[in-house]
């Protein structure tokens, strides 16, 4: 009815989600069940609060919703059990299993330790991603399916199987143990590092941009961050994410044609977000030993603060390149490397950078090679070798304004 | 990434040969397609799924003067097949996506037979990767 209202409910809820959550989880050693019962508690808000207004302890609003729906479920569980096995009914249907509200909903942040579960290594990244959605992002199933395309059944069976990996793999509702730390939380940024690109680029259908996807993989990750001040990876992802976000509107056209980095109207990027992200990264960096993803957003800095493709910093990029490569074996890494050296030193020593690619198994015959060859041809002037590389690029990659941009390319070259 | 999997029927005479089989093979036909569907969907995998009317009720469509639409009912006689369905499924892999067209490929026809129904299998386009 009012849609302020209605945004400041929806906002409101997916600030609590993971709170509540963590309080029903920590108290229930179910966590599927738990995790329902709260989805259920925030569907019920949502259609309540827009019309009665908000309660005046939202959260213990949500928390007591979803320990009845826990309750009754028990209940209707243990009444099914006693109905199938009168002798052995271990529990009577009247005993209360969960406590009920004490008034100390304890304010415990436990975003972190449900992003741990939900980011769990068991699990396959669709899976996690659409898990850590519901579970810490408090969307709905069918927002969640909507953003990916798919149908809510399709969406629903992925979170259940998701639960169920957690449930087989006997992870416990705690923090990882400290040794096991910094490998749960590589999993989990790069789990919201999935989500945000999955927002930029979009994996399937013509259209690059489903920002909702973005915004709440930002939003996630500066949880994290306002949990882990200190960590120099968390700082770098978020920076990553802003840096990349700062040039959305830059980055297609009218049609949704694709407008590559050096075509890109640069007054149109965000001068906020890059401030942010900029400081960000230098905060970051400033910790000592730095990780890929503040690497990488050294580099998305680089470019976001250049005046021009001509004027931007490809010396610092490309020892950046350099370190990163050290650190990852990404044969993608060695192509912007190729890319950057190009531009430092010619075309000549990229193409050189990038022979070894073709024979990487992992990227021999990708269009990306042919396309960054095309291009590379192109700054030394060989037309004509160039066109055909855009054109094979063209026939080989999978996306629709890829395929176009190639081929405005490849046009664009009078032949010979 | 996805893929869309096209099951191809022979043409006949404009009706799919389905329509003229025993009640209990039809139903059988349409059992096994309803698990695999099921199945698709339990595993996170499926898209959508659509089944198409015969051939006999295909249109032809070309622009007309004007705009206007210019409708003919075929022959379609170069035609040997014809697209009767298919599914969007999301793998994580080609290989899964010709599992999939594997199983659907073999749904059983008259008698309880695998039909062994030629599916094309083809990559849906997508938005690029991040580049820029």
């Amino acid at each position: 009815m009012n849609q302020l209202l209605d945004s400041a409910v929806g906002h409101l809820l997916r600030d609590l989600a993971p709170q509540v959550l963590g309080v029903v989880a920590r108290r229930h050693d179910d966590f599927a069940a738990a995790e329902d019962a709260v989805q259920e508690a925030l569907i019920a808000a949502s259609t309540q609060w827009p019309r009665a207004g908000i309660p005046d302890n939202p959260k213990g609003w949500l928390y007591r919703v979803a320990v009845r729906r826990l309750t009754d479920q028990v209940r209707s569980e243990a009444a099914r059990r006693q109905r199938e096995d009168s002798v052995a009914a271990e529990r009577s249907a009247d005993e209360p299993f969960v406590p009920a509200l004490d008034g100390d909903v304890v304010d415990q942040d436990d975003t972190l330790v449900l992003l741990f579960m939900c980011c769990h290594p068991a699990l396959t990244p669709p899976s996690a991603i659409a898990l850590t959605l519901r579970a810490v992002g408090g969307l709905t199933t069918a927002e969640i399916a909507r953003a990916f395309l798919v149908p809510e059944a399709t969406m629903a069976q992925r979170i259940s199987r998701a639960k169920q990996s957690i449930k087989s793999s006997g992870t416990p509702f705690a923090m990882p143990s400290p040794d096991e730390r910094a490998e749960r939380l590589g999993a989990v940024l790069h789990v919201l590092y999935l989500i945000f690109s999955e927002g930029y680029t979009s994996t399937s259908g013509a259209s690059l941009n489903r920002p909702d996807l973005s915004n709440e993989a930002i939003r996630l990750t500066r949880a994290v961050r306002a949990l882990l001040p200190k960590d120099g990876e968390v700082g770098g992802l978020l920076a990553l994410m802003l840096l990349t976000d700062a040039r959305r509107s830059a980055r297609t056209g009218a049609g949704g044609e694709l407008i590559p980095l050096d075509e890109q109207d640069r007054s149109l990027w965000d001068k906020s977000l890059i401030a942010e992200g900029t400081t960000l990264v230098s905060d970051a960096l400033s910790r000592g030993s730095a990780g890929s993803y503040q690497l990488q957003a050294a580099i998305a800095a680089l470019h976001d603060e250049a005046p021009s493709t001509e004027d931007t910093d490809w010396p610092q990029i490309l020892a950046l390149y350099g370190l990163l490569e050290r650190m990852s074996d990404n044969p993608m890494v060695t192509l912007n490397r190729a890319i950057a050296a190009a531009m430092v030193h010619g075309p000549a020593v990229g193409l050189e950078l990038m022979a070894v690619l073709d024979d990487d198994p992992r990227v021999s015959g990708h269009y990306r090679l042919d396309a960054v060859r095309a291009h590379l041809l192109e700054m030394a002037g060989e037309r004509e070798r160039a066109v055909a590389h855009y054109r094979v690029a063209a026939e080989r990659t999978t996306s629709i304004p890829e395929r176009d941009y190639l081929l405005t390319k490849a046009a664009r070259l009078p032949d010979g | 990434m996805r893929f869309m999997l096209m099951m191809h029927a022979p043409r006949g005479t404009g009706d799919y040969q389905i329509n003229n089989w025993a009640p209990e093979d039809f139903k059988a036909h349409i059992a096994f397609m309803h698990a695999l569907n099921a199945e698709l969907t339990k595993a996170g995998e499926m898209v959508d799924c659509q089944g198409l009317t015969p051939p006999g009720q295909a249109r032809i469509v070309r622009a007309g003067k004007g705009g206007a639409p210019a409708v003919t009912d075929g022959p379609f006689a170069e035609a040997k097949e014809f697209l009767a369905g298919y599914w969007i499924v999301e793998v994580d892999r080609p290989e899964r996506a010709y599992e999939i067209a594997g199983k659907a490929s073999a749904a059983p026809g008259p008698g309880g037979k695998p039909l062994i129904i030629p599916i094309e299998v083809r990559q849906v386009m997508s938005a690029p990767p991040d580049q820029a």
